[in-house]
């Protein structure tokens, strides 16, 4: 069963992700974009990241896609030929030659862990930051190994906000002007 | 059978390049961020499953930053990209050339 919805999940996921590529449409891609999130959250599932699934399905496939949407929506944005140059074809040798020797390279790096460990709901006390799916787990790593990542990254959210403050403001005239006299 | 760790690092590396080429081919920069997120994704889905293969709750501890991080650029990014529509009326990146001449 776990089998089979693996390969489901990774086929919806990848075929969702090659759509995103090369639809023409932005709306189309946004749409698949979300597919192609839910199926990386339903990979999570699988790997018992129960927490990590949700906070990808509220986060990605919800805040983040709804964002994107509404930009788009936002602009006019034709559809377009995807037009092929042949710097495009160098770096595609490139990266799927790179890709080649990690696939060679996986394959014999890892082909010892094919079992997955036993889990427990609950973390034990044996192993210090042990896996386990209860999100409680995720609450002890954030307030003992990781406290001052946690506090930076409240930081940057905060900071974040302020820059779309900052950058979504009506920019001066003064700099139109000078945009205008150089055109 | 169960599919190990290298059924998902290998989901993880054709998402990531996918991702990628979707970021040199298109030319809308609202799809190139999109492939953006995918390459992201694919990393967080390689992090998990490590995670999960060798016991340990860093790499998921990871991804929870990971998830954080890219929504704050997601807002800011998008926040520049409404800004360079609003100045230049387009989005597209091959007519974004105001540097080159």
């Amino acid at each position: 069963m776990t089998a089979f919805l693996f390969y489901f999940l990774s086929a919806l996921t990848i075929v969702a992700a090659l759509f995103v590529v090369f639809n023409r449409e932005a709306v189309n891609s946004a749409m698949c974009m979300i597919l192609a999130l839910g199926g990386v959250a339903g990979m999570f599932v699988l790997l018992d990241a129960y927490f990590l699934a949700a906070l990808q399905v509220v986060v990605y496939a919800g805040a983040v896609m709804v964002l994107f949407l509404f930009i788009i929506m936002l602009m006019d944005t034709r559809a377009r030929r995807i037009r092929v140059t042949e710097m495009d074809l160098v770096a595609g040798i490139g990266a799927l030659l790179m890709l080649t020797v990690g696939a060679i390279w996986l394959a014999h790096k890892f082909p010892a862990v094919a079992e997955m460990p036993e889990i427990h709901p609950l973390p034990s006390d044996q192993v210090a930051l042990g896996y386990a799916s209860a999100t409680k787990t995720f609450g002890f790593g954030l307030f003992t190994r990781y406290m001052l990542p946690f506090q930076v990254a409240g930081f940057l959210l905060l900071i974040s906000m302020v820059g779309v403050i900052v950058l979504s403001k009506k920019q001066p005239a003064e700099d139109d002007k000078s945009d205008q006299v150089r055109k | 059978m169960q599919p190990g760790l290298q059924a998902y690092l290998t989901v993880a590396g054709l998402l990531f390049a996918i991702g990628f080429a979707g970021v040199l081919l298109r030319k809308n920069t609202l799809i190139i961020y999109m492939c953006l997120e995918l390459m992201l994704s694919a990393t967080t889905l390689a992090l998990v499953a490590f995670s999960r293969f060798y016991g340990t709750m860093d790499g998921a501890l990871f991804v929870f930053f990971i998830i954080t991080v890219a929504a704050a650029e997601v807002a800011v990014g998008l926040a520049i990209i409404v800004a360079l529509y609003r100045r230049r009326r387009t989005v597209q990146v091959d007519e974004l050339n105001y540097l080159k001449h």
